[in-house]
C-alpha cells in the first residue's frame, strides 16, 4: 500500500492515457454526429454552439446539467464498484427502482421527523433496498454460481413491475387518478442549491460518495482483497479471501449505490414515484462506468458528460429542429470507439501474421 | 377461478402466438449467439434498428417483404459490429452491447424524423396481414388459433425444429457449441472459433432483426419511438430459461408471450390479480428454476470471453 512518487507517476501517466483515449473518442463521435447531422441537411457547427448553450449556458443551464449528472454518477459507481470486483452489475435499473420506492416510502409515511433525521433516514432505506436487491444477484452467484448478468436482468424486470404495482395500487396517492404515490414530506427533501432549478445538495453526496469508494478501493484493505477477487478468482482463494463473501459484498454495495441514484432522484429532484420514471440510468450506468474507466473519480466526469449531452440536446432541439436522441448516438458511439482503440493493435497484429 | 378460465379463449392464444413471434426469433438468435461463446445484450437496440429500417425498406420499395429483408439486412450488419468489437478486438461484450441499445435507441429515434418528417412519424407502410390458411382455418378453436396467423409465425415456428436439427444433428452445429464451450480445445482438432463465433453471432443479429421487422410490419404497421419495449432483453431472459435449446426457447417464450396477452385481457376482464404481477411471473418463474438447478449446469463454459490464438 505504499504511495510512493512512482506510483503516483504510474498512476499519472494511466490517467493521462485513458483520458488522452477518452477525448479522442468524443471527438470522432461529434465527427461522426457532424457528418449525419450534414446529411440530415443541418449545420453542424450551430447544432453543437446549441447544445453547448443548452448545457452550459448560464446558471440555470448548468444547475439542470448537475441535476441531471447525479443519478449518473450512483448509477456509474454502482457498475465500476462491482466491475472492480470482476462482476457485470446490469442491474442498476431495477436496483434504482428498489431504492426509489424504499425512499418515497419513508418519505411519506414516516412523519414527525426533523428535516436532516428524515433525509439520513430515506438515504438509509434506498441504499438498503438497493443493496438488498444487488445482495440477491450476489447470493445466487456465491451460493448457487448463477451468473450475475442473468440474474440482475431478470431482476431488473420484477423490480419495475413492482414498483408500477406499488404506486397503481397500494401507495398510490388517493383519489388513485394517476400512476403516481404523493408527494414526499417536506422533510425528507434534499436542501435545493440554486434556486429554481432542480439542483439539489444531492449532486454533493453523489461526489462524496465517489470519493469515498476510490478511498474505500484504494486505500482500505477491504479495497485490496476486493480488487484481488476482481483480477484473479484464483489468486484470491489462495490467498485466503473469502471470494463468495468479497461477492456478495461487492454486489450488495453496487446495488446500494444505484439505489442512492433512485433516492436522489425522489428526494431529490422528483418528491414523488411514477412508474417507468427512469430513462434508463441504470443501463446508462453502464456506459458510464466505462467511459469512466471503473475509476469514481472517472466516473464523475462521465457522468456529468452524459447528462451535459442529454440536457443541452434540449436547446439543440430548440434552436435547429434536430431532434433530441441525436444525443444517444453520439454517447453511444463515444462508447464504440474507445472499445475500438484496440483496432490499431489488432492491425498490426494481423499484418504480421500476413507477413509471417 | 371462472373469471380467469373466461379469459383463455380463442382470442387469447391467438394473440399470444402474435405475442411470441418476436420474441421466438429473438431468442433464437440468442441462443445461436451465446452458444458459440458471445453474449449479447444489444439484442434490444437491433431490434429497434430492424423495425425502423424494415418500415423505411416496406415503404421505398412498396413490399412488405422487400422491409423484412431490409430489416434482416441491418440486424446482420449491427451484429456484425459487435462481433468485431467482442471478438476480434476482445473487447468488452456486456459495454460493446449497452453501446448498441444506445444506438439504436437514438439512431432509430433520429431517423424516423429526419426521413419521414416530425409531423409523419407514423406513417402507415406496406405491411404483413393475417393468411388464412384454406379450409384448415375453419376448424373451430384451432382454426383461428393456429391457422389464421401472419406467415412469420410460420416461419417462427418452423425455425424451431429446424434449429434444433442444426445444433445437434448437423457439425456445424456442434462446431457452434464447442466453440462456446472450449475454442481452445476446439481449434486444436480445427475449427476456428472466430470465424464460427462470427457466423453465430452475425445469424443471431439476422434473427433478431426479423423479430424487430415483424414488430413493425407485422403488428404496428408504423414505427414508434423505442417500440420494442424491452423484448431484446425479455429474449436474453427467455435464453436462460429455454436452457439454450430451439425447444425450450419455444416453450420459454410462449410463457412470456401468454403471459404479456394474459394481462392485457386480465386488465380489461377485471381480473383480481394485479397485471403487474403476471408480467413478473415469467423473471419470478426464471430465476427460481436458475436456484433449483443451480449455476452449474448452466450455458455454454466459454461465454463472455474473448478467444486468443495461443
Amino acid at each position: 500500500m505504499s504511495v510512493g512518487p512512482d506510483a503516483i507517476r504510474t498512476r499519472a501517466i494511466k490517467v493521462a492515457k485513458s483520458t488522452s483515449l477518452s477525448l479522442t473518442a468524443i471527438g470522432l463521435a461529434l465527427l461522426v454526429s457532424a457528418v449525419l447531422i450534414l446529411l440530415a441537411g443541418f449545420n453542424p457547427l450551430i447544432a453543437y454552439a446549441a447544445l453547448l448553450k443548452g448545457a452550459f449556458g448560464d446558471s440555470f443551464a448548468i444547475g439542470n446539467t448537475l441535476a441531471r449528472t447525479t443519478p449518473l454518477i450512483f448509477t456509474g459507481l454502482a457498475v465500476a464498484f462491482a466491475f472492480r470486483c470482476n462482476l457485470l452489475n446490469i442491474g442498476a435499473e431495477g436496483q434504482l427502482y428498489a431504492g426509489a420506492l424504499a425512499s418515497v416510502v419513508v418519505g411519506i409515511f414516516v412523519t414527525g421527523l426533523p428535516t436532516p433525521l428524515h433525509i439520513m433516514l430515506a438515504i438509509a432505506a434506498g441504499f438498503a433496498a438497493g443493496a438488498m436487491w444487488g445482495g440477491l444477484a450476489g447470493l445466487m452467484k456465491s451460493q448457487r454460481g448463477i451468473n450475475e448478468i442473468v440474474s440482475t436482468i431478470m431482476l431488473n424486470f420484477v423490480a419495475i413491475f413492482f414498483v408500477s404495482y406499488m404506486v397503481q395500487g397500494p401507495i398510490a396517492e388517493p383519489p388513485g387518478f394517476f400512476h403516481q404515490t404523493a408527494q414526499v414530506a417536506t422533510t425528507a427533501r434534499l436542501p435545493i442549491i440554486a434556486p429554481k432549478s432542480d439542483l439539489s445538495i444531492g449532486i454533493l453526496i453523489a461526489v462524496g460518495c465517489a470519493i469515498f469508494i476510490a478511498y474505500l478501493l484504494w486505500r482500505t484493505p477491504f479495497g485490496l482483497r476486493l480488487r484481488t477477487v476482481g483480477r484473479s478468482e484464483g489468486a484470491a482463494r489462495f490467498a485466503g479471501i473469502p471470494v463468495n463473501r468479497f461477492m456478495f459484498g461487492a454486489m450488495s454495495i453496487s446495488g446500494g449505490l444505484a439505489g442512492l441514484a433512485g433516492t436522489v432522484e425522489i428526494i431529490g429532484s422528483q418528491y414523488r414515484l411514477l412508474d417507468f420514471f427512469s430513462p434508463g440510468y441504470g443501463f446508462d450506468g453502464i456506459a458510464v462506468a466505462f467511459l469512466g474507466r471503473s475509476d469514481p473519480i472517472g466516473v464523475i466526469f462521465a457522468a456529468f458528460l452524459f447528462a451535459a449531452l442529454r440536457i443541452g440536446a434540449n436547446q439543440m432541439q430548440r434552436t435547429t429542429g434536430l431532434p433530441t436522441s441525436l444525443v444517444l448516438v453520439i454517447q453511444g458511439t463515444v462508447i464504440l470507439f474507445i472499445l475500438g482503440a484496440g483496432i490499431l493493435q489488432w492491425y498490426r497484429q494481423r499484418q504480421q501474421e500476413k507477413g509471417a | 377461478m371462472e373469471a380467469f378460465f373466461s379469459v383463455l379463449d380463442a382470442d387469447f392464444f391467438s394473440a399470444t402466438l402474435r405475442l411470441t413471434t418476436p420474441l421466438l426469433f429473438a431468442t433464437l438468435g440468442g441462443i445461436l449467439n451465446e452458444r458459440a461463446g458471445v453474449i449479447n445484450i444489444g439484442l434490444e437496440g437491433t431490434m429497434l434498428m430492424a423495425a425502423l429500417i424494415g418500415v423505411f425498406g416496406a415503404w421505398f420499395s412498396g413490399s412488405a417483404w422487400f422491409g423484412l429483408f431490409t430489416g434482416i439486412l441491418i440486424g446482420g450488419l449491427i451484429a456484425w459490429i459487435h462481433a468485431f468489437v467482442s471478438i476480434s478486438l476482445k473487447a468488452n461484450q456486456i459495454v460493446s452491447g449497452a453501446a448498441i441499445n444506445l444506438i439504436g435507441v437514438g439512431l432509430s429515434s433520429f431517423l424516423i424524423r429526419i426521413v419521414f418528417g416530425l409531423k409523419d412519424q407514423q406513417r402507415v407502410v406496406p405491411h404483413f396481414e393475417p393468411v388464412s390458411v384454406p379450409y384448415l382455418s375453419d376448424i373451430p378453436l384451432i382454426g383461428p388459433i393456429l391457422f389464421q396467423q401472419h406467415s412469420l409465425v410460420y416461419v417462427a415456428l418452423l425455425l424451431v425444429p429446424i434449429m434444433w436439427v442444426i445444433l445437434f444433428r448437423t457439425r456445424w452445429g456442434l462446431m457452434i457449441t464447442s466453440v462456446g464451450e472450449h475454442p481452445e480445445a476446439s481449434a486444436t482438432v480445427g475449427i476456428n472459433p472466430l470465424r464460427t463465433r462470427y457466423i453465430a453471432v452475425i445469424l443471431s443479429g439476422a434473427l433478431a432483426g426479423a423479430g424487430g421487422a415483424f414488430l413493425s410490419l407485422g403488428q404496428l404497421h408504423f414505427f414508434q419511438d423505442e417500440m420494442v419495449a424491452g423484448r431484446g432483453f425479455i429474449a436474453l431472459a427467455a435464453v436462460i430459461f429455454a436452457r439454450w435449446n430451439p425447444v425450450g426457447a419455444l416453450i420459454a417464450c410462449l410463457i412470456f408471450g401468454g403471459a404479456d396477452a394474459l394481462q392485457f385481457r386480465g386488465q380489461a376482464a377485471g381480473l383480481a390479480v394485479p397485471h403487474q404481477f403476471m408480467l413478473m411471473f415469467p423473471y419470478v418463474l426464471t430465476l427460481a428454476i436458475l436456484v433449483v438447478v443451480g449455476g452449474k449446469s448452466q450455458g455454454p463454459a466459454a461465454i463472455g470471453q474473448p478467444y486468443s490464438k495461443g
